[in-house]
């Protein structure tokens, strides 16, 4: 008699839900998950090596290419690990600039995660609604820092520069009339402020749609409700962090555990799931969009009413004011030495982490009291979640293996590094 | 008419009945092909305003031009044939699909008369030739000796055996109140009854006594031709494009024509077996193929808005819903229809 071998399927690079670059072997007994076997690497740009090479705010950029839809939570960490090892001071307005960008990377984080996720069970409506209101989270990072993706806007010490008072306009062209860009520049009058104060106000809205398309559509709950369930115990023995942890049911949130910036003075809840399973990891993320957004009105309405520096006022760090520089030679010299040498970080190592979209993402930097680090380690949370895909796959069908990558939320950039 | 075709009767002598049964063919699968071409213009705009975008508006005024150039696109195509395909039924595989969504058409009556061939066993020929339809998804899948396209056709396989005895039961309701197999008659069947004489003819058509059996066919005929949410066959998440993986040019396009075919084939059958075919649905207005295009487009709108909406199905519940769901009540209302119609309250006496 013939032997009866199990069917292996290559799944991905090349595949319209691989999300990037996975690669994903799977052996297969007809429909069923056998073994599911994630191989990865094909992103891999060595940052971490790359890092050594370079001044530490010139490691910045490199941060946002990492996990690149969540950019500024990652600048985040970087910074804060340098900032840990200079004992440096942010001021409060940065902390609360920080926490406001932090939170709206992480509705953007979300709604990219949702989105695809839903794309990939066969809901593609939800992810052009998502992605239009990407679009004004987008404008939000171009009006503050000049790039719609890689803002590069946190820097050791605070950020790059004061929230603007003016939105970028469109224009009237070719393809858009004076009435439509009227309308298009309708609610971009006023200041960035005003403009993510229009957004809040709107967004629940937007949540409550999405909703009404998901939360109780019967096929969205069967091929949600079940399906790639973590315990407690495995979540926390994995390493899972994020909302693939709280869906299992542990309140663990950073943001609440170990504070940091200004998350204890503002007001939000931390949802946690009950069967960590797909839909209950989704349902985790919609709340925590709903909860960014809370946390975003409280810092408008803080940053509205407390103006004040938004970067350190140590020049070894952080650069002086511009006018400043012109007429002053003490700080023309910190001028060049910062762009020229960078800064000196004391010898010493740190572990900074923060409450990234996706879960803990960890700097661990070593410096020998150099210009540049010594060594760089980053802990991507998608890393330690994609690394038990074997475990939670095995016993599902294919279409679930699509559904556990969606409620994953992997990005290459980072787990790739 | 007669008299201005008499000298191309003579012209033909004796081959003249098949010149113009070709004739009346090119007449129908012409307009559709054009149908099916714009049936994709309109599935991408439709969905695009549902996502709140434009869809194509680049060729052509408004993009109205977007099939034209699509089609010119996958005609200048190179046919690739992969080398470890076999390539015989590599080829028969798109032809064994569109062929069976065009010989179809032969029974779809366009109005009262209109149709290439009236024959009795119409709904029976229907069934018949859309059977064949599995063959050519399976045979491409076969063929082209690769995973993906292969399980995509197992998928087909199942997923369409399946679905087309809950089609089938769903039929045996419509020609047991008819009492006809001609798709015609079924049509004329529609137009009678206690509503029909008070004016309100929309209300005898077969889709209010077998409602059901109208969810059940409409719902079986999404998931027959694999469009969205039982798209599991292509679905692109899943297996990227099924039994078309290793399709390029032509041989692709022919699966896509097929497929927009079969759509339509399967809303005007609706429209003919449950809602009255070409019957005005009130009687102050005139009976008319408009109404038949009316109701089709209606339903290819339902296709295309389910498309919009709805999450895809996983391969397991589809076979379940088939199977422990449609199949049960088609079974039941074949009896309850049976049981009706011999009672005192029956109304179809």
């Amino acid at each position: 008699m013939a032997e009866i071998r199990n069917y292996t399927i290559n799944f991905g690079p090349q595949h319209p839900s691989a999300h990037g670059v996975l690669r994903l072997v799977l052996e297969l007994d007809g429909e069923v998950v056998v073994r599911a076997d994630p191989h990865i690497g094909l992103l891999h740009r060595g940052t971490e090596k790359l890092a050594e090479t370079r001044t530490w705010v010139q490691s910045v950029p490199y941060m946002d290419r990492l996990d690149y839809v969540s950019m500024m939570c990652n600048e985040h960490a970087y910074c804060m690990a340098i900032e840990r090892l200079l004992g440096l001071e942010v001021p409060i307005r940065a902390q609360y600039i920080r926490v406001m960008f932090d939170e709206i990377t992480r509705i953007l984080n979300h709604l990219l995660g949702i989105g695809t996720h839903a794309l990939d069970i066969g809901a593609m409506t939800m992810v052009l609604y998502t992605f239009r209101e990407r679009e004004d989270l987008m404008d939000a990072y171009e009006a503050v820092s000049g790039a719609r993706m890689h803002a590069a806007y946190y820097r050791p010490g605070g950020v790059y520069r004061d929230l603007p008072d003016r939105m970028p306009q469109y224009a009237v062209n070719k393809f858009k009339n004076a009435n439509t860009v009227r309308e298009l520049n309708e609610n971009r009058q006023g200041s960035l402020l005003d403009f993510l104060e229009d957004f809040t106000q709107r967004f629940g809205g937007y949540c409550d749609d999405y909703e009404t398309l998901l939360t109780d559509n019967r096929i969205w709950k069967q091929r949600t409700v079940g399906i790639g369930v973590v315990t407690p115990e495995q979540a926390k023995a994995w390493g899972f962090t994020g909302p693939m942890l709280r869906g299992s049911g542990v309140a663990w949130d950073l943001r609440k555990k170990q504070p940091y910036e200004v998350y204890d003075r503002v007001d939000f809840d931390i949802p946690i799931g009950k069967n960590g399973d797909c839909y209950d990891r989704y349902l985790c993320r919609m709340e925590e969009m709903r909860q960014s957004n809370r946390i975003v009105k409280q810092c408008i309405d803080w940053l509205r009413k407390n103006p004040g520096p938004v970067i350190a006022d140590n020049y070894k760090v952080a650069p002086p004011p511009r006018e400043r520089m012109k007429g002053n030679m003490e700080e023309l010299i910190h001028h060049f030495k910062l762009f020229t040498e960078g800064m000196h970080v004391p010898s010493g190592e740190v572990y900074a982490a923060i409450e990234h979209p996706k879960g803990e993402f960890g700097v661990y930097a070593v410096s020998d009291g150099a210009n540049k680090p010594y060594r760089l380690k980053l802990r991507a949370p998608g890393f330690a979640h994609l690394a038990a895909m074997d475990e939670i796959a095995r016993g599902h069908m294919i279409a679930d293996v699509v559904a556990i990558i969606g409620t994953m939320d992997v990005v290459f950039g980072e787990i790739d590094r | 008419m007669e008299a201005l075709l008499e000298p191309v009767v003579q012209l033909f002598g004796p081959a003249w009945p098949a010149v113009w049964t070709l004739t009346k063919i090119v007449a129908i699968i012409a307009p559709l092909m054009l149908c099916v071409a714009y049936l994709t213009l309109a599935e991408r705009k439709v969905i695009g305003y549902m996502q709140v975008r434009i869809g194509p508006n680049r060729v052509g005024p408004k993009g109205l031009l977007q099939p034209i150039a699509d089609g010119m696109k996958l005609l200048f195509k190179e046919i690739i044939v992969p080398s470890g395909a076999s390539k015989g039924l590599f080829i028969l595989g798109p032809i064994l699909a569109i062929a069976p969504s065009l010989a179809a058409w032969a029974v779809v009556p366009f109005g009262d008369g209109m149709v290439l061939a009236d024959v009795n066993a119409g709904l029976l020929f229907l069934l018949a030739i859309t059977s064949v339809e599995v063959y050519g998804v399976i045979i491409a899948g076969w063929a082209s000796n690769s995973k993906y396209p292969f399980l995509g056709s197992m998928r087909a396989a199942a997923q369409m055996v399946s679905y087309e005895v809950a089609m089938g039961f769903a039929l045996i309701c419509v020609l047991l109140i008819s009492a006809s197999l001609n798709l015609t008659d079924i049509v004329r069947s529609q137009g009678q009854g206690q509503f029909h004489d008070m004016g309100l003819s929309f209300l005898s058509w077969n889709w209010i006594p077998l409602f059901p059996m109208f969810i059940v066919f409409l719902i079986s005929g999404i998931a027959e031709t694999n469009r969205a949410p039982f798209d599991v066959v292509e679905g692109e998440s899943e297996v990227v494009a099924g039994h078309m993986v290793e399709y390029s040019g032509m041989a692709f396009a022919l699966f896509f024509l097929a497929e927009y075919a079969n759509m339509i084939l399967v809303s005007i059958l609706t429209s003919v077996l449950f809602v009255g075919g070409w019957l005005s649905p009130v009687s102050f207005l005139p009976d008319g193929f408009f109404w038949l295009a009316l109701k089709t487009a209606f339903f290819l709108f339902v296709f295309l808005w389910a498309r919009a909406t709805f999450p895809r199905f996983r391969y397991d519940h589809i076979m379940r819903l088939g199977w422990k769901v449609f199949i049960p009540i088609t079974l039941v209302w074949v009896i309850v229809v049976a049981v009706w119609m011999m009672s005192p309250l029956s109304i179809w006496k």
